[in-house]
Parts: structure tokens; sequence; C-alpha cells
């Protein structure tokens, strides 16, 4: 267990340092979302999943939104330019609120 | 001439362009037979279906379609339409219609229907045409574009009038993997979240969704084993995976089935696997080799225990449904023939033969292991999504002839790039080799030559024959090649056999197409001898007949078969349909079928029949009457009421089933028998037979002079293909004839008996209980006047 901690520490420590600022923005953005998902899912657990498209809508919208989330952190991250010759960062966000756009849609027709 | 050749991007796009419109043509014309040969109709069973709730979405509007509660069919149940449809066509057509009236178009909703499947054929063919490009080449992609245009076994769903969820879903389904493909080669969430639109629409078109969100996470996890992860993988998958999620359980029909069904369960644990192949390759770049390794084995075997007490746990639970029966059925051949006889009883779920594949395939059958082969040598992420697509669509094919379906076009991609490839290497060193572009214009040259002589086929085929075509053609190709300066005589050899097995192809697709799949069966067309054709339009006669001459409110029991044609062209309520949701509504009304008289009337009197209607093909040899199809009513019912229905009783003893005097005894007096054969010994045919001769299973039949008691003949059709009978009210049978003097009229004050027998809708007008005996007979002359 120790040596878990000490790993958790180190990766910590290494992160603030070689993570642009950029990055660190997804990076709140996306813990945020991860919250409000296991928020809602805490909620599921202890009251129950009645309205169940409503649970299910608002507990996928936060998965894809990490998703995305993470989708633009990987195209915006320089040291991925290899993999996505040709997307620019910008090209991410605009294919980013593109599926924003489509999921939203889809999400406010089944939240009911 | 110069400035075209000096631009060979010209040239190419200039033949591309020629050469998907050619297909598209040629492919919409070889679909027009059925239209051509009998009219502009809807065929088939559930096509009337999907017709009747087009009609009605596009009069009542699309919520309405949704909330629809259909009240004429599943007598006394109904359906709820809306929720226990996929609307994807209905709402195709519907947008159609719409737009064409819009632009003050006139169309009526039916031709729109009829021809919806060609004009998806083509986009079909195009869509083909963009995987196979981004599989292989483009000269590999207009090989394909054309096979799928004219292959038999895509046009055994998509002929004109044959107005099915097939026929777009195809489309649906070629066009998402070609998304898919692409988003995968890019890694942009755009194209996956495309890819996760046209799921959709494939989803709201084909239950065959299921195919999809079964294939692409087996890709995914294929390409995860072998190491070949990467974050384009990541992105397209994830992406593609929670959208399409959401968006698929915006269907009614489909509703929470994708969390708690175990055929979309594979879906999410490759999206869970995936985010963790992600996770840990984000660790992976952060912390030394040794750390990795401890971390690794830490969370793997704390996430492999969770997700399988999980997954337990939920199925224990009844949280997650285990497998619908129709996918043990695609597991375990056997499963629907022991548990569930009304899938075995559909011939299209039967397993393959080795003949359709080559019927409906031909060539490309023997061909596409080679493309496949090609595939998994020179592969890469993508081909190898082909590869698993070609393998678990041959597994499917083979277990269900329904699904030759998929397999095809995964045939045509294959047989696209094998053809490709041969014909690149057999005619790439022809003359001086220049550049590229002019190498794949003589790649494409083959398949330019094809395409016309395909469109010519099949007009000319449309007038009768199609023998005489293939000389002309090769020697057209022949010298063709010869123009090109071919060096060696392998070379040659090689590729005008090569073109004429493609010539072979294009004749056997039209020849298939022309005599096996552009029947509408519900006209049906004789030969006579001397040529002439004979139109047999029997059903739609008895059809027409319930509707004009019964109650609006008439219940017509018939077997499952015709529930949607006596609901769509009749306009009367059935028991049963092709809908078979509710088994044991329809081993009821095969119980009926199956007893005799008296038991039937019961049945049919608690469940309010007022027609039966049989179809007897004893008359023409029509071989898919009731009575042949009348072992499965036996199975079905035996299935619900074991204790009244025995198989074994139908057969004589030495397990023959047989109508004639050998038959037993049981069989000659069931009702079906009773019903197709009522009247039948009378009949003699023609002079070499002898009377009650049925021609379809060439017998004299068993039990020939007997009188229904509970039944009369109401209508039967000019060539006897349909029988229609009435059942007669409580009233009007088995009263001895009381003459006239003796009859006692009863007294007019006695009115307390009146409110028992209210419900009787004839009626008893109070103190003239005469009308009633004088109505009988009458009525009798006026049903019977058909033969």
């Amino acid at each position: 267990m120790a040596k878990i901690l000490g790993i958790v520490s180190k990766f910590y420590d290494d992160y603030t340092k070689t993570t642009s600022k950029k990055l660190k923005i997804i990076d709140a953005y996306l813990l945020y979302i991860m919250l409000t998902g296991i928020v809602q899912f805490a909620y599921c657990c202890l009251v129950g999943t009645f309205p169940f498209n409503s649970f299910l809508s608002g507990f996928i919208s936060s998965v894809s939104c990490f998703v995305l989330g993470v989708c633009l952190r990987l195209q915006a991250n320089p040291q991925n330019k290899a993999q996505f010759s040709d997307i620019s960062p910008e090209r991410g966000f605009a294919d980013f609120i593109f599926a924003h756009i489509v999921l939203h849609l889809t999400i406010v027709n089944f939240i009911g | 001439m110069k400035t075209l050749l000096t631009n060979p991007a010209g040239w190419k796009s200039l033949i591309t362009f020629a050469i998907l419109f050619l297909a598209w043509v040629s492919g919409f014309s070889a679909r027009l037979f059925a239209v051509i040969r009998f009219e502009s109709i809807i065929h088939e069973f559930d096509p009337w279906f999907n017709y009747r709730a087009t009609a009605y979405m596009v009069e009542h509007g699309f919520y309405n379609f949704l909330n629809w509660f259909d009240e004429r069919a599943w007598y006394p149940l109904g359906r709820i339409v809306g929720g226990t449809v996929y609307p994807g066509l209905m709402v195709t057509s519907g947008a159609i219609h719409h737009i064409l009236h819009a632009l003050n178009i006139p169309v009526h909703i039916r031709d729109i229907c009829v021809f919806l499947a060609p004009i998806f054929s083509g986009m079909t063919a195009i869509s083909t045409y963009f995987l196979t490009k981004e599989l292989w080449s483009p000269g590999a992609g207009l090989f394909a574009c054309c096979f799928i245009a004219i292959v038999p076994g895509y046009i055994s769903r998509s002929v004109a009038g044959s107005y099915d969820n097939e026929g777009i879903a195809i489309f649906a389904l070629q066009f998402t993997y070609y998304l898919w493909v692409k988003s995968i080669k890019t890694g942009s969430v755009f194209w996956s979240v495309l890819t996760a639109l046209s799921y959709f629409y494939m989803v709201s078109a084909w239950g065959g969704y299921v195919f999809i969100i079964n294939l692409i996470p087996l890709h995914v996890f294929l390409l995860l084993i072998m190491g070949r992860y990467s974050y384009r993988l990541f992105t397209s998958y994830t992406v593609f995976y929670i959208l399409g999620l959401v968006l698929s359980m915006q269907i009614p029909f489909v509703g929470f089935q994708p969390i708690r069904t175990s055929e979309h369960m594979a879906a999410s644990g490759v999206f869970a696997l995936v985010m963790a192949a992600g996770t840990f390759n984000y660790i992976q770049t952060r912390i030394t080799k040794a750390e990795f390794k401890f971390i690794f084995i830490f969370a793997t075997l704390v996430t492999s225990g969770i997700v399988l007490l999980a997954v337990v746990g939920l199925t224990w639970a009844g949280v997650i449904a285990p497998w619908s029966g129709r996918f043990y059925s695609l597991w375990d051949t056997t499963y629907a023939k022991i548990h569930i006889p009304i899938i075995a009883s559909v011939s299209e779920h039967q397993p393959t033969t080795w003949f359709s594949f080559f019927f409906d395939l031909h060539i490309l059958v023997c061909i596409f292991p080679a493309g496949l082969w090609y595939c998994i040598q020179e592969y890469n992420d993508e081909r190898l999504f082909v590869v698993l697509y070609a393998l678990s669509a041959v597994y499917f094919a083979g277990v269900m002839v329904r699904l030759m379906l998929t397999l095809t076009p995964a045939v045509c991609i294959l047989s696209g790039i094998a053809f490709s490839k041969i014909f690149e290497n057999y005619l790439k060193e022809d003359g001086p080799v220049t550049s590229n572009g002019t190498k794949t214009v003589e790649e494409k040259q083959p398949s330019k030559d094809k395409t016309p002589s395909k469109s010519s086929q099949s007009s000319s085929s449309g007038s009768g024959k199609s023998k005489k075509k293939p000389p002309t053609i090769a020697s057209l190709n022949s010298d063709n090649n010869n123009g090109e300066g071919v060096g060696s005589n392998i070379r040659s050899i090689v590729t005008i056999s090569m073109l004429l097995v493609l010539m072979m192809f294009v004749v056997h697709c039209t020849w298939v197409t022309s005599n096996a799949y552009s029947s509408p069966s519900i006209v049906l067309a004789s030969f006579s001898n001397d040529g002439s054709r004979q139109i047999l339009d029997d059903f739609r006669e008895a059809y027409y007949w319930l509707s004009q001459n019964t109650d609006n409110d008439a219940r017509v029991m018939s077997w499952w078969d015709y529930g949607y044609q006596i609901a769509g062209m009749a306009n009367r309520t059935t028991l049963v349909d092709n809908n078979t949701w509710n088994n044991s509504h329809i081993a009821l009304v095969g119980k009926a079928m199956s007893s005799t008289e008296p038991k039937a009337y019961e049945i049919m009197t608690s469940l309010d029949v007022d027609y039966v209607l049989v179809i007897f093909g004893g008359v023409i040899g029509y071989s898919g009457d009731d009575i042949n199809k009348f072992l499965w009513m036996v199975r079905i019912a035996e299935g619900e009421h074991p204790k009244d229905i025995r198989e074994s009783d139908y057969f004589t003893e030495r397990g023959e089933f047989r109508i004639d005097s050998q038959g037993s005894p049981t069989m000659l007096n069931c009702l079906m028998y009773k019903l197709s054969y009522y009247r039948f010994g009378d009949l003699k045919l023609d002079f070499r037979t002898p009377a009650g001769f049925d021609r379809t299973r060439n017998a004299v039949i068993g039990n020939q002079n007997f009188d229904l008691t509970y039944l009369e003949e109401a209508y039967t059709t000019e060539h006897w293909l349909v029988r229609i009978y009435r059942v007669k009210k409580p009233d009007e049978f088995n009263r001895p004839r009381i003459p006239v003097l003796e009859r006692k009229i009863r007294n007019p004050g006695a009115s307390a008996i009146s409110k028992k027998s209210a419900r009787k809708k004839k009626g008893i007008i109070q103190g003239k209980p005469t009308v009633l005996k004088g109505k009988k007979p009458k009525a009798t002359n006026t049903y019977t006047n058909g033969i």
C-alpha cells in the first residue's frame, strides 16, 4: 500500500512539473465532470433510479462530456501530433463543439 | 484529346463518376422487373405492414404514428405500433413524400414505398465504393460498387415493391462502416460523431444494428489484443460508443435495451477496456516500468474482479436480460428447432444451403477468399475490420438464410479487392508504364466495360432474352485488350478469362433477378404451353371481397402469414399477424385450425371470429399453401396445448404426412383439412385425373364428401387459392327444421329474454322470429357465388 502511495505522489509531482497550463485547464474540467458523474451515480445508488431515462441521460451526458474532454485533450496535446497528423487543436475544438451539439440535443430529447 | 491525356486526374474522376452513375442506374433498373411484369405494387407480407404504417403516418402525422394503438391487429389484444416498430423506414419514405409534395410533385406514397429500395440500393453501391476505397484502392472500390449494385444476394431484398427494413438498412450498414473506417483512420471526433449518427439511422431502421454494435467492439478488441492501441482508436471508439448508446435509446422500440441486454454488453465492456487502456497508457508515460508493472497488475485484478461480480450479480438479479431466443438460435442452430417452433417455422430462418451461396453470390463466393487473403497479408487497422466483418458474416450467413444479406456486402468488397489485384497484376505492364495515374485508368478499364454491358444486359433481358449477349461483349473486350498491346499470351488469357467470368456473373445476376426474386408473391404468374402468361390475382380478389362484403369490424381468422395482408388490403381485424410477438395467441389459432370442427368452434366463438380464411393451392399446384404449412401450426399449438394437440396424431403409422385415404383420421377431420377441401371432392380438374385430385400434393384427397356444420362457405376465388368461410352464429346450426304449422310463436310479452340475447347483432325483432329463419338460405346463396 505504501508503495502505491509513493508512486502516486511521485506521479503527482511529475504531473505538476511537466504539464502545460492549457492541458491543466482541461484536466480541471475533466475532474469536475468526473465528480458530477460520481455524484449522480451515488445519488442513484442511494435514492434509486426512478425516472430511469433522466438518470441515464444525466449520467451518460457526464460520461460523454468526459470522453469528449479526453479526446480534446489528446488532440490538443502537442506530444500526440504524430498520431493526429491532420487535426490541429483548433479543428479538435470545433469537433468538440460539434459533438457537444449532437450530444446535448439528444440528451434534452431523452431527459424527459 | 491531348489535354485530357495530360491530365490523368480529370480522366480518373470522369471515369469514376461515370461508373458510379452507371452502377446506380443498372442496379436500379435491374430491380424493376417486378414493376414491369406486374405493376407498381407492394410485395409479400411484411412490406404490407410497413406500407400501412407509412400511409398512416403520412395521413395522421409523426406523433400520432408514434402513439398509434392498432386495434385491428391481434384481436382482442391490439398492438402498440409506435413502440414495436423500427420507424426508420416509414420516416424515410414519409420525409421523401413530404419533400416532394413541398416541391409540388404529387407522388402517391405507394410509389415512393415501391421505389424506395431500388433508390437506396444505388446509395448502398456508392457507400460501398467509398468503404472499399478507404480499405484498398479506388479501383477495388469501383469493382465492389458494380458488384453490390447487381448481386442477387442483395437484390433479393431490394427489388421494387419489396418495401422492407433491409432495403434501407444495408445502406445504413455500409455507410456506418465507411464512416467508422474513416474515423479510425483519422482519429477525428467529427467522423466518429457522424458514425454515431449513421448508426442511429441504422438503429431506427433495422434490428440488425446489433451486428454493428458487436462487430465494431470486436474490431477494437482485436486491435487492443494485437497491441495496436492508439489515441486514434481511443477517440474514435469512445465517442462513437457513448453517442451511439444515447442515440440508440431514442428509438422507442429499442428503449433501454442497450444497457440491459447481453447483446449490447460486449460494446460497453470494450468501452471500459479502452478507457482502462487509455489510462494505463497515460500513466505509463509518467512513471518507470517496474512501478507501472506493479500498478498494472494490481488494478487489473481489482477491476476484473469487480466487473465479473457486477455482471454475474446483475444477470442473476435480472437487471441484465439474458440473450433472446433469436440470438441463441444464432449460436446453436438446433436451439430454435427445439425451443421456439415459431422462429424455426419461418423459412428464412433456416440454415443456408451451399446451393444458395452460389445462387446468390455466384463467382464472388469463389473469389472473395482471395480478397480476404490479401487483406490478411497486408493488414492494417481498417483491413482487420473487413476481415472480421467477412468472417462473422460468413458464419451468420451459414446459420440463417436471411443473414445472407449481411454477408453480401462483405463479399462484394473482398471480391472487388481480389479482382482489382488480379487486373493490377495482369494489366500493369501493358505498353509503356508511364505514371501512376494512367495505370489506375487502365486498371479501371474492365470495370468500365462491365457496367455499360450490365445495363444493356438488364434492359435487353427485360424484354425476355438474356442468353445471346456474351459473345459480342467478349469480342469487344478482347479487342480492347489487344488494342492495348499485351506482350505475353498468358497475360491476355488471364485477363480475358477473368472478363468472361465477370460477364457470366452479370448474366447470372440478371437471370436470377428476373426469375427468382422479382415475383410480388401476392400476384402469381403462370405460363401456359404456348408461352403466354396468365396472371393469377386470387389474393387481391379475396381481400377485395372481404373489404366489400363484410362488416367493417369483422374479425378474420387466418394463419399469421396473411395477417399483414388482410390488414393492409382488406382493412379488416385480424387475430394474429406477421409480428409474431404473442406465441400463445398464435398457438390458439393453430389449435383451432388443427382441432375438429366442434372444438374449433368453441375457440372461434371465444375469440369472436366472424370469418376464416385459408389458402389452398391444390387446384393450381401452388406449394406455399396452408396444408403444407399445417405441420407448423400443429407444432406451435402443441407447444402451448400439449394435452389437446399431438403432432404424432397427424402422421400415418409409418410417419408420413398424407392427405389421401391413408392419412391419419385426425388429419382428415381437422378444421384446416375441411376448410381446404370442402366440396373439392366434386371438382374434376381435367380428364386425366380423378375428382378431388390435389395437384400440389399429387394425391386424391382422402375425405371427400363432408359437410360443414359450424361454418359455411362464403367465398372462394377463381382458382380456389383463397377460401373464406363464415362462422355461423349459435342460432344458425343444428336446428331441426320445424314445419311452419308446428311453429310456436312466442308471446311478444316475454321481453325478459331479450336482455339475454341482446348481444346478437342480427337482433331479435320482437314478435317476428320468422325473419331470422327466412334469412339463412338466402344468405347462403349470395355467399357462394364464386364457384
